[in-house]
């Protein structure tokens, strides 16, 4: 939980805030938290965007709050405020999404209910938004949501199209593709994450390198 | 957490602001979500509300309109009024000519993951079932899930059969078969890689028709005489 440079080194500017969420410290990629959604969620490229979306709606809320109360919260109850918080903005959601549509509520399931623990949230609430200001709370918010959105689409992509022919339920192949079940079921989460970890790894050895 | 510790025995802070605090946090935690939950009440109701519509005109094919039925306890009609929910709930449904097309009847079971709510339809005339349809779900998506998807399963329910002996019985229990086994016609065609759920499905409507069928079929019986003979029917009784 300790990959946050940017708030131990100098001051950073607006715009760093939004974009270290996006790459540098993407929170899949480069932190790896939120594993269980990650994993779980990423079968298909809809589910996957769906969940990433839900998750950065909750993280946005949250920040807000936890931010705006940052000086009201006393120390030793911290952690129960903020779980308290969160959990407030995922039944949000939860209502939201049964409102939005009967079909994505049946995919989603029990995965909205488990982002009150995505310890993504708890992190960036501990770690972010209860030592900085609502504005920059909000654009740390926006850049980790939209980073880890990019990421659950990245897998749920790759998982969709090997696994199922398809990409946004449109299907790529031919009739005569022979589907990898496996990268639908668990096992092909822990696949993908590792491919898409030793690519990204591999770049930024390079960098360093260079 | 060592940090934390310090920083508690540095500044000990009140009792009453940690309780202050939560409290605070507690009311705008609850008035948010009662504050949603209100917004968003009429319109999950409407959807659940339409997406079973929809999956009784699915069920029935050709239904214009539909009724909905509840069983008293001797096993017999009666028609719901506006908001009583009784235990068990079969919708009929009519199409344009005002004929009865068939009846829709809910059934559950467990599936791979978890319970699996179905619909499906029942024609009495010919005494078949003519319609599936998954209601609630939560099979693997990619291979459980095919029980709603694969047209080549859900063809299965085109004319099930699940016709009555003398006795009132049903005469063949509906199971499912290994894919491309199918056989009879009361046998549901199963799906390779969905094999426990396809199973399920199996299992879910042979337990529901064996109690339900008899006793809708003799409602529509009785529905029947009493429409085209009232005065037989007095005499019968």
């Amino acid at each position: 939980m300790s990959n946050d440079h940017t708030s131990s080194k100098q001051k950073a500017t607006s715009t760093d805030e939004f974009i270290k969420g996006l790459w540098r410290d993407n929170p899949v990629f480069v932190q790896v938290l939120g594993m269980c959604p990650v994993l779980a969620v990423s079968n298909t490229a809809e589910n996957a965007l769906a969940m990433g979306l839900a998750t950065a709606f909750v993280l946005l809320m949250s920040n807000i709050l936890v931010s705006l109360l940052r000086n009201f919260i006393p120390k030793q109850v911290r952690i129960a405020s903020y779980i308290l918080i969160i959990a407030t903005f995922v039944t949000v959601t939860d209502y939201a999404i049964q409102a939005i549509s009967v079909e994505l509520y049946k995919s989603l399931g029990a995965f909205i209910s488990l982002i009150v623990v995505n310890c993504l949230i708890l992190s960036r609430a501990e770690a972010f938004a209860s030592k900085n200001t609502v504005w920059k709370s909000i654009l740390d918010a926006l850049g980790m949501g939209i980073g880890f959105t990019f990421a659950l689409f990245c897998l749920g992509a790759v998982r969709e199209i090997l696994g199922n022919g398809s990409i946004f339920d449109f299907a790529l192949f031919p009739e005569g593709f022979q589907n990898w079940i496996v990268m639908i079921l668990p096992a092909g989460g822990f696949f993908t994450l590792a491919a898409w970890l030793l690519i990204i790894n591999v770049f930024q050895t390079r960098k360093i390198k260079s | 957490m060592k940090e934390a510790a310090d920083i508690e025995m540095k500044k000990p802070s009140g009792n009453t602001k940690m309780l202050r605090a939560m409290l605070v946090i507690g009311i705008i935690s609850a008035l948010l979500i009662v504050l949603a939950f209100e917004l968003t009440l009429p319109r999950v109701q409407k959807l659940k509300a339409e997406a079973l519509e929809k999956a009784i005109f699915k069920v029935l094919p050709g239904t214009v309109s539909t009724q909905a039925f509840g069983i008293n306890t001797k096993g017999e009609f009666i028609e719901i009024e506006n908001n009583d929910k009784p235990a068990s709930t079969y919708y009929a449904g009519y199409n344009e000519n005002e004929k009865l097309v068939g009846y829709a009847v809910e059934a559950a079971g467990q599936g791979y993951a978890d319970i699996i709510r179905v619909l499906y339809g029942y024609n009495p005339n010919e005494q078949i079932l003519i319609g599936f349809q998954v209601l609630e779900s939560k099979e693997t998506p990619g291979l459980g899930d095919k029980i709603e998807k694969e047209q080549r399963f859900l063809d299965n329910f085109k004319a099930l059969d699940v016709s009555l002996s003398n006795e009132g019985q049903l005469k063949n229990k509906v199971v499912t078969v290994k894919q491309g086994k199918k056989q009879k016609p009361w046998e549901i065609d199963g799906i390779t890689g969905a094999t426990i759920s396809s199973r399920a499905i199996g299992n879910i409507i042979g337990t529901s028709t064996m109690e339900v069928i008899p006793m809708l079929f003799n409602n529509h019986k009785m529905m029947d005489d009493t429409k085209s003979n009232q005065k037989q029917m007095d005499i019968h009784e």
